[in-house]
């Protein structure tokens, strides 16, 4: 069991990520049992045994590279009850594009949860873009980085948490 | 000028909180340098140097009295009393410890500024023609949609960390005064046949050390579309854009591996679905910035003042900084004004603090108490009145920023190079002096006329110097300062990047390089030719013939 921030609250969770260490690969790889985050490529081989395999008590849910975008899972939304958004650096700021394409062109309902090099000070802008999970960096204090969730309280864009920009909402 | 409501004082002052409590976990440790270092530069705070160089945003350029005046006082209270205005519409401090920042940003906020996004890889200040609102070639005034980008790009959520710095410059006339052509994202205002506003879209430009030209990417843009075209845009750079090399991380870079035609179709593919969405701009919130730049209260005057035909015809030294400093105005009557930051001996671009309050001063007494920052690294005063400028000249001679220069050779670009900045290969600042001191006699200056000559530190090109008609670049070689020279390159609706004229050469030699160019321009002209005209007609050839005749036979050549 891990800590998790989950939907504004620090959380036990059991979710473990499989990574595919050098050498391994998709179609050879042991499948662990879930709850359990796989990679995309193991997802777009494996899945029927992955679907197979997987229960309530057993998930199964997919993470998102930063290169890849969500474009290859748009038939599996509604099987996925978890998508992560990998942030390799979290000066790479790819998985905000996915994460929002999810959200708003995907309409993808589940939890997206941001994996990986996951800090404190991006909390705030990874919300805006519909990440409602986060797996902070090990050596990161969850309860402490709540709070920076209401760093701004009124932003001007348009974004996940709120659909309409500032200017449509400015009271004249 | 805009003025912010409650909702932008709550965001500068969450800034404000957000930073200082930044600070206060790198100071404690809970932050290391490499989490801290994005979070600063985003507050455009850099370590030079000598001290953090700290970076402050003038959207769009625009200044109001007041503002300068605390720019001033920061520069007294926090700084050693001088700080350099940038050719991005910015202002740098070069000495304020990273532990004051956060007073300092609470002190801007107070008078609506702040750092936001000065530096960093997100969308950088929105930069644009000085001359905004009071020029006589204008379509529209671009200051409100300036605006309603700078809104747009501040703490956007999917767009704080990408590959690298975004620069977006947009510009409302018929000659580009904004370098349009030379930023990630160039925009120029323009009249589809229906007489609908929008933007012709031009992507990719940028200098550094891959100079590009930008390439259209969109002729006609309606301008509701500019901010959900913009995310598309930027989401398909977000998502393709290189990560792996900073130095092939702009951009532009992927603009050219696409090619323009591939570029646009994905913009285009992105855009089918953003379009028409909530972040299309409505008329009411434009109407709403838009009223902020309504023109200022103009008396009626006579289109041309006696007394002021007459001061001139009586003092040469005041007909000579109206030829050069003195623009001609929409409105009868009025003139918009460029203080020159150039005075020969000093860097260019860098104020005192009593300078700043002093142009506040004048502000408030001469042009409705605005101050424009120009990207050449001047002060505008937008709208004096004919029959006040020869009083404003003398107020303004007296805190020497009348240099009567402003398109001269001495009113070069500079960045602030191997003085103060890490990165530089070389000094620019003495470079400059050495070319302002033998360009010291006005006769000679005025019969050169209209150049532009911009000085980088390094390939950065914070100078501009590629697109300077003269540039100079500093070079290391071995470990010593060089200075590589090219010509013809040029900012505006021709907007063009200079070639490399050949050897570099070491630093006390580049204003006799300088000056022998000129030479040869002075000898071949014809009557009202301009540097760049006889150049173009010429090409390099005599130029180079002069600078290099003797190297060219061997001795020297590196
Ligand atoms: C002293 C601290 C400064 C540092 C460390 C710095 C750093 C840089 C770097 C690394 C680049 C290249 C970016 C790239 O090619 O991707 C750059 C470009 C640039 N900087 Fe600076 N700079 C500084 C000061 C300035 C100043 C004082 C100015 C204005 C006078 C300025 C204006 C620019 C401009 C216009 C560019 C070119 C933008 C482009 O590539 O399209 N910078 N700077
Ligand atoms: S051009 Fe180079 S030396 Fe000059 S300010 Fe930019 S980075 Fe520094």
């Amino acid at each position: 069991m891990t800590r998790i921030i989950k939907n504004r609250a620090v959380v036990e969770d059991s979710w473990s990520v499989l990574r595919l260490a050098e050498g391994e690969t998709a179609d050879t790889i042991a499948l662990p049992q879930g709850p359990v985050l796989v990679p995309l490529s193991v997802w777009t081989t494996r899945k029927s045994a992955l679907l197979a395999a997987s229960s309530p008590a057993a998930p199964v849910g997919v993470w998102l590279a930063a290169g890849e975008g969500p474009e290859g899972l748009v038939d599996d939304l509604a099987r996925l009850p978890v998508i992560a958004v990998d942030f390799p650096k979290f000066t790479d700021g790819r998985g905000y594009s996915a994460a929002r394409l999810l959200r708003e062109r995907y309409n993808f309902q589940g939890e997206i949860r941001a994996i990986g090099d996951v800090l404190p000070d991006q909390l705030f802008l990874m919300a805006r873009c519909g990440i409602d999970a986060f797996a902070l960096r090990a050596d990161k204090d969850a309860d402490k980085a709540l709070a920076l969730f209401d760093t701004f309280k009124t932003p001007y864009q348009a974004a996940v948490d709120q659909p309409q920009p500032l200017f449509r909402r400015r009271a004249a | 000028m805009y003025r912010y409501d409650q909702y932008d004082h709550a965001l500068v002052q969450e800034r404000v909180a957000q930073f200082r409590d930044q600070v206060r976990r790198w100071k404690a440790g809970e932050l290391s340098d490499d989490e801290f270092r994005p979070l600063r530069l985003q507050n455009g705070l850099y370590i030079q140097r000598h001290a953090p160089m700290f970076r402050v945003a003038v959207p769009y350029g625009m200044l109001s009295s007041a503002q300068l005046r605390r720019l001033a006082k920061i520069a007294r209270d926090y700084d050693k009393g001088y700080a350099h205005f940038t050719t991005r519409h910015n202002l740098q401090y070069n000495w304020i410890p990273v532990e004051r920042v956060p007073d300092a940003l609470a002190e801007l906020a107070e008078v609506e500024m702040h750092a936001i996004q000065t530096s960093g890889n997100c969308i950088r200040n929105v930069t644009t023609d000085q001359f905004a609102g009071v020029a006589a070639d204008e379509i529209l005034d671009p200051r409100p949609l300036c605006e309603l980008l700078r809104q747009w790009s501040t703490f956007h959520p999917e767009f704080a960390f990408l590959p690298r710095k975004f620069k977006i410059a947009v510009n409302g006339a018929l000659e580009d005064r904004a370098l349009t052509w030379f930023h990630d994202i160039g925009l120029h205002i323009r009249k589809n046949e229906a007489g609908e506003v929008g933007f012709r879209v031009i992507v990719g430009g940028g200098l550094g050390r891959t100079p590009i030209r930008g390439q259209v990417v969109r002729e006609f843009l309606h301008w509701q579309d500019i901010l959900t075209y913009n995310e598309a845009i930027l989401r398909v750079y977000n998502r393709y854009g290189r990560r792996d090399n900073a130095y092939k991380a702009r951009i532009k870079i992927l603009v050219q591996a696409l090619g323009v035609e591939k570029f646009a179709e994905q913009v285009e593919a992105e855009w089918a679905h953003l379009k028409g969405g909530p972040a299309t701009l409505t008329q009411a919130e434009y109407d709403r910035v838009a009223a902020f730049f309504n023109p200022p209260a103009y008396v009626q005057l006579p289109a041309i003042d006696e007394g002021f035909v007459q001061a001139q015809a009586e003092l040469p030294a005041f007909a000579r900084w109206v030829e050069r400093n003195v623009r001609p105005h929409r409105v009868p009557g009025y003139a918009s004004v460029t203080l020159s930051l150039k005075k020969p001996g000093t860097a260019p671009g860098d104020v005192t603090d009593q300078q700043m309050e002093r142009v506040a001063d004048l502000a408030d007494r001469y042009s409705f108490g605005e101050v424009r920052v120009t990207h050449e690294q001047n002060l505008v005063l937008a709208d004096v009145r004919q029959d006040e400028l020869q009083a404003l000249w003398e107020d303004a001679k007296a805190v020497s920023l009348a240099t009567p220069n402003i398109g001269l050779i001495t009113d070069m670009i500079c960045c602030p190079g191997g003085d103060f900045c890490d990165l530089a290969n070389a000094k620019s600042i003495p470079i400059a002096n050495a070319i302002q001191a033998k360009f010291e006699d006005l006769d000679y200056l005025y019969d050169i006329g209209d150049i532009e000559l911009n000085i980088s530190g390094c390939m950065n090109s914070c100078g501009h110097h590629h697109v300077g008609h003269i540039g100079v670049l500093g070079v290391d070689k071995g470990n010593e300062e060089w200075y590589q020279i090219t010509l013809g390159g040029r900012q505006g609706n021709n907007a063009l990047l200079g070639k490399v004229i050949g050897p570099s050469f070491p630093a006390d030699e580049v204003a006799g390089v300088v000056e022998k160019l000129i030479q040869v321009y002075l000898e071949n002209r014809h009557e009202e030719e301009l540097f760049i005209d006889t150049l173009d007609r010429l090409g390099v050839e005599p130029f180079k013939t002069r600078i290099y005749g003797d190297r060219l036979k061997g001795k020297n050549a590196a």
